[in-house]
């Protein structure tokens, strides 16, 4: 055998050619079994981005789905109002896309909202709790329902089921512990910062 | 001579301290009203334990910490509450937050001060416990609770005593170190107790010579060394100061624990000596006010919660030339909302300056990369770089480029040839990152729970299915049992059969009461639901509630069950009445009685199910004259019969049609 493929050169290397070839084969195929990728990757990452209130303001019922039509039909990503222009800056920047503005048509970006229910006027119904996507609403039939606030996301979906529009969604003012500095006003000469201790004649 | 370090950068600003320097400490006095805010410090705010109207002694705690990093609150002075609500703080949000207003009685009455005779035999976790019920924060600026940063998690090799103080104007620390050195000394002592350090160190930059002198003197034999080192702004920073005296660098999100060191400002040892020596909370600091709107700036001795406006009145101040009330100092101070708002545990200076002390900023021009904030920057950061990720709102590469490292400090502000506000941008930069990433934990904890909610809803849904599935299988077998055993099993008819088992259990389950009980227990009981409705409607009324129309509902609702349940008892009364008559008796009394009923029965029947029943009755009798017809057709009957036969379904016919057009017209009216 040795001596057969000494003697033919060209065999040799046929030889040596299939046998690397079937071997990687094997290997990539294995590979291929083991190591394969449940799902589709891109959609998890877009469904990281979105900000998860479930409101179906996007036409989907759900972030997850509304992820899954931008990854496999190309669906537009300015579709989510709650996640506002910074969501579609960093969909835009996960897709490598254009960002657009805003799709007016599925609603504004407003400040974020805490369904409340007024108490004294809920019958019981259950109905907004099987509307809440998040099972913030605690409650059961016949008796007061009430809002976990820290749970909710504020996606609406609990007012139009509720029979005596006993549902306020309030909006969540800015407090001492959520406000922040802003940016300056590039126009503006009120500034905040005082590092400006220049009059350096007179230094002591 | 220990070996002294530099770190990058920094500046030399004008100093501006002599001006409060003058004179020694005065104490500010009792003002007319104390406004305490329940978060004076990092952290949780307090939570008040006193009520509007309580009286308080001096030294008594009047709010309780919340959570590990908090501290509580104690009463400056003894007084009444006046009231515990929202007032304007020291902030530059200028939102108001919580506070509790004393009103001072002037007779400064305390709670008895539990004295330490010697801390050296006391546990740490005691002490650690007593400098937390003081209520100390740190005295420097940044108000982090002092007894959090006294209990690392690793040893400690070095405590720092900050007595650096190198922002301008500010002399708090200064005249603490020339007049209150044994205080500083015996506090450093007490910390060091705690920490047990290799080594404990007061840093002071060598534009205080007085400070230094005094604090030699008084650490004369302590084993405190007493560092100097040049001025420079800003080597107060907390991992500035690491750096000059150890060489160390604190890395970046780290704590400067993390290279066993623990930083404490003088004010904050002072505070601490008050603390475990004399049992004092901490009620009072050492403020400095200056600037060219005082007429007599210095340092003061002021009671937490003094408004503003009274302290500044002592340093004669002149609000008609002072352009902006500024807390800090004027690299890293903010702007006052208001002077009505109280001095704070980290109110270290008020500084008051004219417009041609501390002019506005001329307008920022455009960043000419000239690289001076690099330079200039003690953290080493790239603030252009940082600049230009701001403007663009570039919050990752902000995040890579270290942007929080970035101590504030004002340094590239200061440098800055075009006048750009960097520090503002870094500032807002950062608040945006921290929002996005608690927004980010937010969608995630939601996504968290609604795939848990979908999860439960399908599992829900498979249980039913399965139960399903079983009951299914369940009565397949029982038909193939069935089929076994020769009997063709007719499914409905288990079924009726499985039911009248159930009714039947049901019924011995509820005992051995006749159904005329029940009907009248039934009856009785709306009757008393009834009354109980009309009396709270009633009582509803009388008082204007605004839910009438509910109860008026209810009692709607409630009438016409009790007319329900005495209709079935009447019923079922009637039903059986005639069981017990002598029925039989009359044969024809009782067929005129049955027609009445029925006539009766009729009479309480809607036009529609009238029409329905006659229409039946009708089709009813043509199938039996089509049947006979049929019949005679077949047998072969005469002519004559057959005719009238015939006559007789055709007029039937008719009568059908009628009724059903009847029917339809009732039913559609």
């Amino acid at each position: 055998m040795l001596t057969l493929l000494l003697d033919q050169p060209l065999l040799a290397a046929l030889a040596a050619l299939v046998s690397l070839g079937l071997a990687f084969g094997a290997l990539l195929g294995f590979a291929a079994v083991r190591f394969r990728t449940e799902g589709n990757p891109i959609i998890d990452q877009i469904n990281e981005v979105l900000p998860q209130t479930q409101c179906g303001q996007c036409g989907y019922p759900g972030c997850r789905p509304y992820a899954e039509a931008i990854a496999n039909n190309d669906e537009a990503i300015n579709k989510c109002p709650p996640g506002g222009e910074a969501g579609i800056h960093a969909l835009a920047d996960l897709l490598d896309m254009e960002a657009i503005p805003l799709d007016e048509e599925h609603g504004e970006e407003n400040v974020v909202a805490i369904a409340y229910i007024r108490e004294a006027e809920c019958i019981g119904c259950t109905k907004c709790i099987q509307a809440c996507p998040v099972d913030a609403i605690l409650g059961a039939a016949k008796q007061m329902h009430t809002v976990i606030a820290s749970e909710c996301t504020g996606c609406d979906l609990c007012v139009e089921p509720c029979p005596v529009d006993c549902i306020d969604m309030i909006p969540q003012e800015e407090s001492l512990q959520t406000w922040h500095w802003q940016l300056p006003d590039p126009v503006s000469r009120e500034i905040e910062i005082i590092a400006s201790d220049t009059d350096r004649d007179r230094a002591a | 001579m220990r070996r002294i370090f530099d770190f990058h950068g920094g500046i030399h600003p004008p100093e501006n301290k002599r001006q409060s320097l003058t004179g020694n400490i005065q104490h500010a006095g009792i003002p007319g009203i104390l406004v305490i805010p329940l978060s004076q410090h990092v952290g949780a705010p307090s939570e008040p334990l006193v009520a509007a109207g309580d009286r308080v002694l001096g030294g008594q705690c009047i709010a309780a910490p919340k959570g590990l990093v908090s501290v509580p609150q104690h009463a400056p002075t003894s007084g009444r509450v006046v009231a515990i609500e929202e007032r304007a703080i020291a902030h530059p949000s200028g939102f108001l937050a919580p506070c509790v207003v004393i009103e001072p009685d002037g007779d400064d009455e305390w709670v008895e001060l539990q004295e330490a005779q010697d801390y050296r035999s006391e546990a740490t976790t005691l002490l650690l416990d007593r400098i937390r019920n003081a209520g100390i924060a740190g005295m420097g600026g940044a108000g982090f609770p002092c007894a959090v940063k006294l209990a690392p998690e690793k040893a400690i090799e070095t405590l720092i005593i900050n007595g650096t103080e190198c922002e301008p104007y500010i002399t708090a620390d200064d005249i603490l170190m020339r007049e209150r050195a044994a205080e500083i000394v015996s506090g450093a002592l007490i910390l060091q107790h705690i920490l047990s350090p290799a080594e404990t160190l007061i840093g002071v930059e060598d534009n205080k010579p007085d400070s230094i002198a005094a604090l030699t003197a008084a650490a004369e034999g302590s084993g405190l060394e007493i560092v100097t080192f040049p001025t420079k702004y800003p080597s107060g920073g907390e991992k500035q100061l690491i750096e000059i005296l150890t060489g160390k660098q604190v890395p970046s999100g780290g704590l400067p624990a993390d290279v066993g060191i623990v930083c404490q400002n003088v004010g904050t040892a002072v505070a601490v000596h008050d603390a475990i020596v004399s049992g004092r909370p901490l009620v009072s600091r050492v403020t400095t006010v200056t600037g060219e709107a005082a007429a007599r700036p210095g340092n003061f001795e002021v009671l937490l919660g003094t408004p503003m406006d009274y302290l500044l009145e002592l340093a004669g101040y002149d609000a008609s030339s002072n352009r902006r009330l500024i807390m800090g100092g004027p690299m890293m101070g903010f702007t006052v909302p208001d002077a009505s708002v109280p001095v704070v545990k980290t109110t270290n200076c008020l500084l008051v300056p004219t417009e041609a002390e501390l002019p506005t900023p001329p307008p920022a021009q455009a960043c000419i990369r000239c690289g001076m904030c690099a330079e200039a920057c003690p953290a080493s950061l790239l603030p252009q770089q940082l600049f230009w990720f701001a403007q663009g709102k570039e919050l990752e590469k902000l995040e890579s480029h270290n942007l929080f490292d970035c101590i504030e400090c004002g340094a590239c502000s200061f440098v800055c040839p075009s006048n750009i506000p960097l520090v503002q941008y870094y500032r807002a930069s950062k608040a945006d990152i921290r929002q996005q990433r608690s927004d980010q934990a937010k969608s995630d904890h939601s996504r968290e729970r609604f795939e848990a909610r979908q999860a439960r809803l399908e599992r829900e849904e498979q249980e039913k299915a399965q139960k399903r599935a079983a009951r299914k299988k369940a009565a397949e077998q029982r038909a193939a049992a069935a089929a076994e055993n020769g009997q063709e099993e007719d499914p409905i008819q288990a079924a009726i059969e499985r039911a009248k088992a159930k009714k039947a259990a049901q019924a011995s389950a509820a005992g051995t009461e006749s159904p005329q009980d029940k009907l009248e227990k039934a009856v009785i009981s709306t009757r008393k639901r009834l009354e109980k409705a009309q009396t709270k409607l009633a009582e509803a009324e009388a008082a204007g509630a605004d839910h009438i129309e509910a109860l008026k509902t209810g009692v709607e609702k409630t009438r016409s069950k009790l007319a329900t349940a005495e209709k079935a008892l009447a019923d079922f009364l009637a039903e059986s009445a005639p069981a017990t008559e002598p029925e039989s008796a009359d044969p024809a009394q009782a067929a005129i009685d049955r027609a009445r009923k029925a006539r009766e029965a009729e009479a309480a029947q809607s036009p529609q199910e009238r029409a329905r029943i006659q229409l039946e009755k009708l089709q009813q009798r043509l199938q039996k004259s089509e049947q006979r017809l049929n019949a005679a057709l077949a047998g072969g009957e005469e002519d004559k019969i057959v005719e009238a036969l015939s006559a007789s379904v055709d007029r039937l016919k008719e009568k059908v049609a009628d009724a059903e057009s009847a029917t339809m017209a009732t039913e559609e009216g």
